[in-house]
């Protein structure tokens, strides 16, 4: 008993020392939104990721970890949309901290500030893992970024006035940025227009429908659920008759998929970076939209 | 209530309309509205099981340990239906959050399995919780049966749980403010279940069980993740009786009252390359339970009711590991073992009655071992294949085969690590 209170008093002292100069302590569900909490607060926070790009934001074990560094967060920062369904109720319920709760300041969902694509007419499993809100990989959208942005930099000045000039300062810088990213990148996904491609998941619906690009089937026969082989041949003599410029996949996929249908319909199977971190280029939301583009242009051209 | 509807329609269509449209979005013209929009989330597990089974299934103990009036018996051979599992649960308001879990059983009653309220709003990491829910105690016991990876209980969990422990009661955690996961919590409860007792807990005014729980645990690099926990349940049976054969075969009824107090040690450790379950992953998990008992045993309690010490030191453990070698496939093994110990009955030193007319408690360490193999056609569905070679009888080995179904439909669940 005395070895658990030496360890707890050890432990608490251990966690007062840690970031002292850091105002905010953030939690993001997902890369992109650390990155843009990053790009956002700075100094003035110190931002956990709670996910990589290696890792599909469905299926995330409510890890101890992960409801250690929720306990003490002062902003979740998570896209919503049943995203998280499987795993952040628990870090809520778990955590002890009514900082972050649902409708409290402290809880941000991106998702809430965009509309959503793909919103199903039918709710019904049969349909697959489908999400009544719409489809919640909002963010390969640069201006859905630029409205999250805004909407993130609002929440910061809420929560840390004290810090409010800086907070206001970088959302300028950073959306200055991004309005000059997002016209060159209009210009560089100009050549993507109509182009065809079969996506994995439908993770990559913003993107495709930002660039004007068309989906031209997944490899998931139904959202969530395995590619099967009598799917995969479907594909295979959909894609005789209509070929494909690529068949894309999320840096957390498997490709196996993917390569079974670029070997047998002879078209280029791509790796894309979906979120920051996927990609050695796709280091921060720039470099996210950046290598999605440019490794689609390679591909397509 | 019509007009309400009407004005509720246009507003969400003004609003629908305010938002700016971009490329070929379509806008949300909201959600659910009127009295339906709060109610609770809703789930339904469904499950069926068919057992084959080499020993009768009505004849089922486990010898060396005192029984424990749970549901620990291997289900009825042929085909049967489980317990049909209705789950309520959503935030009541800002402060708290209520779940409740009935279990509509097949023989056509309805178990209030969980039905608690907890705090939202508490700080400092704090969370208490009020109701009938699954003690803390171990770490597969707050597991749903539907969320189990095999499909009965270890044998440890049977003999020293009643199966799995749910109580009347409180809960208070404390997690604490640390980048590794530790938390501490105590319960209090009524005591309705076995290792208290009576059956239904003692009518007294104060508690009748009592459990501390710790757990730690944290990531090991960037594909393992694991959680360590260690509790103590503290009970004061009063009367706890249970069912055995005397020396002639005639059934007699014995009670003890006294102390018993189980420690029990668990360990969980996930692998998932870069923590994506996905495709692969492994899960390895054990417990191990130590208990000690003393105090009074009665014997023959409808009639003699002749009383005398006992004490007992036992413990038993399981040790499982399951691995999902593609998508929707896992197998998984299961080890249990369970030591008697020792066991001092009274009656038995002074010569008053002899090891015969305690044949339950006759020294014996029953094992099992267990191979199962599953497909998931998707989150929300599960199909089954177990084989098991049960030891828990001194004198048979059933050889069991289960096929079994697990199901849900309604709101999403989220399982626990």
């Amino acid at each position: 008993m005395r070895a658990i209170v030496k360890l707890v008093t050890a432990l608490g002292f251990a966690s007062l020392a840690l970031p002292s100069a850091a105002a905010i302590a953030i939690f993001a569900c997902e890369p992109e939104w650390g990155a843009l909490a990053q790009e956002l607060a700075g100094d003035n926070a110190s931002i956990y990721s709670a996910t990589t790009a290696l890792q599909d934001p469905h299926r995330i074990e409510a890890r101890p970890s992960l409801i250690a560094r929720v306990r003490s967060a002062d902003l979740l920062v998570c896209t919503g949309a049943e995203l998280e369904i499987g795993w952040l109720p628990l870090l809520l319920t778990q955590s002890g901290n009514s900082k972050i709760q649902l409708g409290a300041p402290g809880y941000f969902e991106a998702s809430q500030f965009l509309a959503k694509l793909e919103i199903p007419r039918v709710l019904d499993r049969s349909l697959g893992d489908v999400h009544a809100s719409g489809n919640p990989h909002v963010h390969l959208d640069p201006r859905n970024i630029a409205k999250v942005a805004d909407a993130l930099a609002e929440r910061l000045v809420q929560l840390d006035p004290g810090n409010a000039d800086a907070y206001k300062a970088r959302a300028n810088s950073f959306r200055e940025r991004w309005r000059a990213a997002t016209s060159r990148w209009e210009k560089e996904a100009a050549r993507l227009k109509g182009v065809p491609v079969v996506v994995y998941h439908k993770d990559m619906s913003y993107f495709i429908n930002w660039a004007g690009m068309r989906e031209a089937g997944s490899l998931e026969p139904k959202p969530g659920l395995p590619a099967t082989p009598t799917h995969l041949a479907d594909l295979v003599e959909r894609m005789k008759r209509e070929p494909a410029k690529a068949v894309i996949y999320s840096a957390y996929n498997s490709p196996r998929a993917a390569e079974f249908l670029s070997e047998r319909a002879k078209i280029p199977s791509l790796m894309l970076p979906y979120t920051v971190g996927g990609t050695d280029r796709a280091k921060d939301l720039f470099g996210l939209f950046d290598d999605m583009i440019g490794r689609l242009l390679a591909a397509v051209k | 209530m019509k007009r309400v509807e009407v004005m509720a329609l246009a507003v969400a269509a003004a609003l629908s309309l305010a938002r700016p449209a971009a490329g070929q979005v379509q806008t949300q013209t909201g959600g659910p509205r009127g009295e339906n929009a709060f109610n609770p989330g809703i789930s339904l597990i469904l499950n069926g099981i068919y057992a084959n089974l080499s020993q009768d299934p009505a004849g089922f103990k486990i010898n060396g340990f005192v029984p424990t009036l749970g549901e620990v018996g291997p289900p009825n051979r042929g085909l049967s239906l489980g317990e049909s599992e209705l789950t309520f649960s959503g935030n009541i308001d800002p402060h708290f959050r209520g779940t409740a879990i009935v279990a509509l059983t097949p023989e056509n009653t309805a178990e209030i399995e969980e039905a608690y309220v907890q705090t939202l709003g508490l700080s400092y990491g704090l969370i208490a919780k009020a109701g009938r829910f699954f003690s803390g105690v171990g770490y597969l016991n707050e597991i749903h049966a539907h969320a189990w990876d095999f499909t009965d209980a270890p044998l440890a969990n049977k003999v020293f749980l009643g199966g799995q422990l749910g109580d009347d009661g409180i809960q208070l955690k404390w997690v604490a403010p640390a980048d590794l996961y530790l938390d501490i919590g105590v319960e209090a409860g009524r005591g309705r279940q076995f290792p208290s007792g009576p059956d239904g807990g003692r009518n007294k005014n104060g508690s009748g069980s009592g459990n501390f729980f710790t757990h730690v645990g944290g990531d090991l690099g960037t594909s393992i993740a694991w959680q360590a926990g260690l509790s103590y349940l503290s009970t004061s049976p009063q009367d706890r009786t249970y069912d055995d054969a005397d020396s002639t075969g005639a059934t007699v009824t014995n009670g003890f009252s006294g102390r018993s107090r189980l420690w029990v040690l668990s360990g969980v450790l996930k692998w998932a390359p870069n923590q994506n379950p996905t495709y692969t992953n492994f899960k390895l998990q054990g417990e191990f339970f130590r208990r000690k008992e003393g105090g009074t045993l009665a014997f023959d309690t409808a009639t003699t009711a002749q009383p005398g010490d006992y004490s007992s030191r036992q413990s038993g453990l399981y040790l499982q590991g399951v691995y999902q070698f593609m998508p929707q496939w896992r197998v998984g093994y299961r080890y249990d073992r369970l030591d008697a110990g020792t066991t001092a009955i009274g009656l038995v030193d002074s010569g008053a009655l002899t090891t015969v007319d305690f044949p339950i408690l006759a020294a014996y360490n029953p094992t099992r071992n267990t191979l199962m193999v599953d497909w998931s056609g998707s989150e929300f569905s599960r199909i089954r294949l177990q084989l098991a070679q049960d030891k828990s009888r001194s004198d048979v080995t059933d050889k069991q085969v289960f096929v079994q179904y697990i199901m849900s439909l309604g709101a999403h669940g989220a399982h626990k690590f």
